[in-house]
């Protein structure tokens, strides 16, 4: 094996790009960023010469390498893997000769990059598997043309193109100069799905060694030459805004460079919905090192007072509205008793099938039960932090985000620079849970550059980052559930809401399986922000409404699974209402698939057994959690799990997300909460917000994909929400307790029965 | 300011820093080892972990004065090619999902194993309870210290 240990040089780059169509020169990228051994850990073989493009998601060396871009952002969902793996499929290229790289922000060239919703793979399935086929098409008419045999003779396979009546065969390397020059194919055949050679077989993560080994990576490991450094004070409550600040002290402290106050949204701006932001006065500090940024941040003297009742124009993806901020320093007590007295008056209707009200009259049986949750903080490992340099030229940005195209038209109106003069190159993400779709920090950041006249990193402290806002909401739910003389659900009554949104999806599960059924839903509003936090709302609906529906099959004296079963098969057969979000088959799929795995119907002494299942993000999802009492302390000893996501791309890295997905859930279910006193987060770092650690997840979990052939959709957040449910009903069994307040270590039900 | 000669990753390695500066800013901020993550500030999280010698300990909250002769090792130096057995098993396990902990996470395991060959499942469980997971891998985390641990003993 031969390696290639020198860079090439800028002729080389320029010969590159005169010969490809247009795009990024990867072979140029790789080679000058790394250091030579690095070349030599990366190459699986002899690096190409000569890379040609053959379109933006991917290009080929003369040798026959090929590299793919990953065009998303990757915050640990796996899809700068996954991404190129569709391409690597239709492309018919071995696994073994694919490097990866992560493009950076270019709208232009990979549509759009976001990272969140679970829509990834669903929103990029067919392009990148036309980016794949485009190209194996190209490299076949060069063949074609080479060898002058007709095309559809061409066989390509783990990129070798050969034509069997000709006896001519030949590597992808060796056709990619003449493929780069021919036209794009105005159609192209995808593969059939059993064709499929790389989709649906395991693959290890493309960034592993470099993340094991301890290389930059993260927005925090973003090396600039002369980058100094930069710290933001915010106030230490909502509903509070900076009115003054001495800054003598902190600016006489070594390794001080500056510092002045930023304002990363005008009053009068109007704000795009990812612009969420409680605190857009700051004072900067900008200095050498983080230590010496840290110690002259506490030195600064600030004066907050509080904010008036103001308000906001929102531009909501086109549509405009108008967003009030109320004054006031708010308590998590009065919020829970604020949503109490909302949940007692009627709230605003979301739908109504048939007669509720006199089903409820005439009911054998009525349950009711109420739910509520607090606010919680997203706690990404990697606290928020951007790279900013900004020049009378343009910006060049650097970090971590879930939505480098919201960000980067904030960025342009804040700084007044055209779009086209910002570069957003994006890093892997230390977690994003939603939390990173919200921008600010890199607006901050280029402000502050902008300021200082000096490329500079803004780091948050991890009490900055926990305090500064954009959490998953507080939240309400009372349910109501009659019964006939025959234990038959004859009406169904949800009524939720929440500080400061409602969390109600009026048309899911089990609207369509009542004949009655009635959403209502309120809201009060509060000066709090928040924000989008893994599955928004159904992070909250899906536990409660999976808890109550226990409670309802237990009354009803029926098998919780079967219950759901049949309201399902009611909903599918004879469906109430037109607007229904779910499939009910695929609901009831995925809880037939986790009754057969978890063995429902064995049951053994001492283990308690909670079951759930959910629609969210175009994805199923069902849990059976079992609990094991530990002396008085319950423990989840097992978790199995069943999804029905569609295709999977990459097993045993979907396994893992759904794995944290329930590990998240247990921990959030049973620790999380972030609370308020006089406006201020009680909770700021680790020591006092709670996240689930080693001892405290599930022994095991099992997890088990639905096996069909349809298009791939969401799988980040859908197993996360039910897990609540599933552990609410386990905890039940093991303790006779309902728990109806997360979170539930410090939630004291009374016993039952 | 003081000048401190520290013996890092077998290399030797002087930096003139305030003495109260926590050795997590040193390797940052001043040699460039970035593998050692920022995480909490106040040894709650772990991802800051280091071996002094050979003793999983919190960069964050261990300034660069105390460490004096001691040998200080990090992610980027617990093996010369990523191939330390828990490296590896790691790799085999494909263990990250964000990635961000897991230099600590791997730091904090080599740690155990190095006292520790043969870990039982509840040893392991409270060696690694330091160290937060915020992706929540820590089933992937428990079974490639087993791996690790058959790789070794």
């Amino acid at each position: 094996m031969t390696l290639v240990k020198t860079k090439i040089g800028r002729r080389a780059f320029i010969k590159n790009t005169s010969l490809a169509g247009g795009g990024l020169v990867l072979g140029f990228s790789i080679l000058n960023s790394c250091k030579p051994k690095d070349v030599v850990e990366l190459a699986v073989r002899e690096m190409p010469k000569e890379w040609f493009d053959i379109n933006a998601y991917l290009k080929i060396g003369d040798n026959g390498l090929v590299t793919i871009m990953a065009p998303n952002p990757e915050f640990g969902q796996g899809v700068i893997t996954s991404m190129p793996m569709i391409v690597a499929d239709e492309l018919d290229i071995a696994w073994k000769d694919v490097l990866v790289e992560q493009a950076n922000f270019d709208a232009e060239a990979y549509g759009w990059q976001f990272t969140g919703g679970s829509q990834g793979i669903r929103r990029r399935w067919e392009g990148l598997r036309m980016a794949g086929a485009t190209a194996k098409h190209m490299l076949k008419e060069a063949a074609a043309q080479t060898w002058q045999v007709p095309l559809a003779e061409i066989i390509a396979s783990e990129g070798i193109l050969s034509h069997e009546a000709s006896q001519n065969s030949a590597g992808y390397g060796e056709m990619a100069a003449v493929a780069a020059t021919l036209e794009v194919p105005e159609e192209v055949s995808l593969k059939e799905i059993t064709d499929f050679t790389i989709i649906g077989t395991s693959k290890k993560s493309v960034e592993n060694q470099k993340i094991i080994t301890g290389k930059p990576l993260f927005g925090l490991d973003y090396q600039y030459d002369g980058a100094l450094v930069a710290m933001v004070v915010h106030p230490p409550a909502f509903g509070l805004k900076l009115k003054s600040f001495e800054d003598a002290q902190a600016r006489s402290m070594p390794g001080i460079v500056d510092v002045f106050k930023i304002k990363t949204l005008e009053d009068d701006m109007k704000r795009g919905f990812f612009d969420t932001n409680a605190f857009t006065d700051l004072v900067a500090i900008v200095g050498k090192t983080t230590w010496e940024v840290m110690n002259a941040k506490k030195e600064i003297r600030t004066e907050w007072e509080p904010i008036t009742d103001s308000s906001f124009t929102m531009d909501r993806f086109g549509t405009e509205m108008k967003v009030d901020v109320p004054s006031g320093l708010e308590n998590t007590s009065d919020h829970y008793v604020q949503m109490n007295e909302m949940a007692a008056k009627p709230g605003t209707t979301a739908r109504k099938d048939g007669n509720p009200e006199a089903a409820f009259n005439k009911a054998a049986k009525v349950i009711e039960r109420s739910y509520t949750c607090p606010f919680l903080a997203h706690n990404c490992m990697e606290p928020m932090n951007f790279f900013a340099h900004v020049t009378e030229e343009g910006a060049k940005l650097a970090g971590p985000l879930q939505a480098p195209a919201l960000t980067e038209s904030t960025v342009a109106a804040r700084l007044g620079i055209p779009i086209e003069n910002i570069d957003v190159e994006l890093t892997r993400m230390g977690g994003g849970f939603g939390r990173r779709a919200y921008g600010h920090y890199a607006v901050e950041a280029a402000l502050i550059s902008q300021q200082a006249n000096a490329p500079i990193q803004l780091v948050y402290s991890r009490e900055d980052d926990m305090t500064f806002g954009i959490y998953r909401p507080s939240y309400q739910a009372t349910y109501r559930a009659a019964l006939d003389e025959n234990n038959k659900l004859v009406a169904f009554h949800v009524k939720a809401g929440g500080v400061p949104e409602t969390p109600l999806f009026a048309n899911r599960f089990p609207a369509g399986a009542v004949d009655n059924y009635l959403a209502e839903q309120w809201e009060i509003n509060s000066n709090i922000t928040i924000g989008a936090f893994r599955a928004p709302r159904s992070n909250f609906m899906a536990g409660v409404e999976q808890a109550f529906l226990d409670e309802v099959a237990e009354a009803a004296g029926k098998d919780p699974i079967q219950f759901r079963l049949d309201l399902l098969q009611r909903a599918k057969e004879n469906p109430v209402g037109e607007r229904n979000d779910y499939d009910p088959d695929r609901l009831a799929g995925a809880l037939k698939l986790v009754r057969e795995k978890s063995n429902w119907s064995e049951t053994s002494s001492g283990v308690h057994r909670g079951v759930s299942a959910y629609f969210c993000h175009n994805s199923y999802a069902a849990h059976v959690v079992d609990v094991v009492m530990n002396g008085n302390t319950p423990r989840v000893e097992n978790v199995v799990c069943a999804v029905d996501c569609g295709i999977v791309i990459n097993p045993d890295a979907a396994a893992n997300m759904a794995e944290g997905a329930i590990i998240d859930g247990v921990g959030n279910a049973m620790y999380g909460v972030l609370s308020f006193k006089d406006g201020s987060p009680e909770q700021s770092n680790f020591d006092r917000y709670k996240i689930i650690r080693h001892n405290e997840a599930p022994k095991h979990i099992e997890v088990h994909f639905v096996k069909n052939e349809i298009d791939p959709t969401g799988l980040g957040e859908p197993p996360f929400p039910p897990v609540f449910g599933a552990l609410a009903n386990a905890l039940y069994k093991a303790t006779g307790r309902r728990y109806y307040n997360q979170p539930f270590a410090t939630d004291k039900p009374p016993l039952i029965g | 300011m003081a000048t401190f000669n520290l013996n890092i990753n077998g290399n030797e390695q002087s930096v003139d820093v305030d003495p109260n500066t926590p050795l997590l800013w040193v390797l940052r901020d001043h040699l460039k080892l970035v593998g050692t993550k920022y995480g909490c500030g106040i040894a709650q999280c772990g991802t800051c972990t280091v071996h002094l010698d050979g003793v999983a300990v919190r960069a964050c909250v261990m300034t660069v004065a105390a460490v004096g002769n001691q040998e200080i090792t990090t992610i980027e130096g617990l093996s010369e090619n990523g191939d330390h057995p828990v490296q590896k098993a790691w790799l085999e396990v494909d263990v990250p999902q964000c990635g961000y902990c897991q230099a600590g996470q791997i730091m904090t395991a080599a740690a155990l194993l190095d006292k520790n060959p043969t870990p039982s499942d509840s040893e392991i469980e409270m060696a690694m309870n330091g160290n937060i997971c915020r992706c929540g891998t820590y089933l992937r985390i428990k079974k490639a210290v087993q791996l690790a641990a058959e790789g070794t003993s």
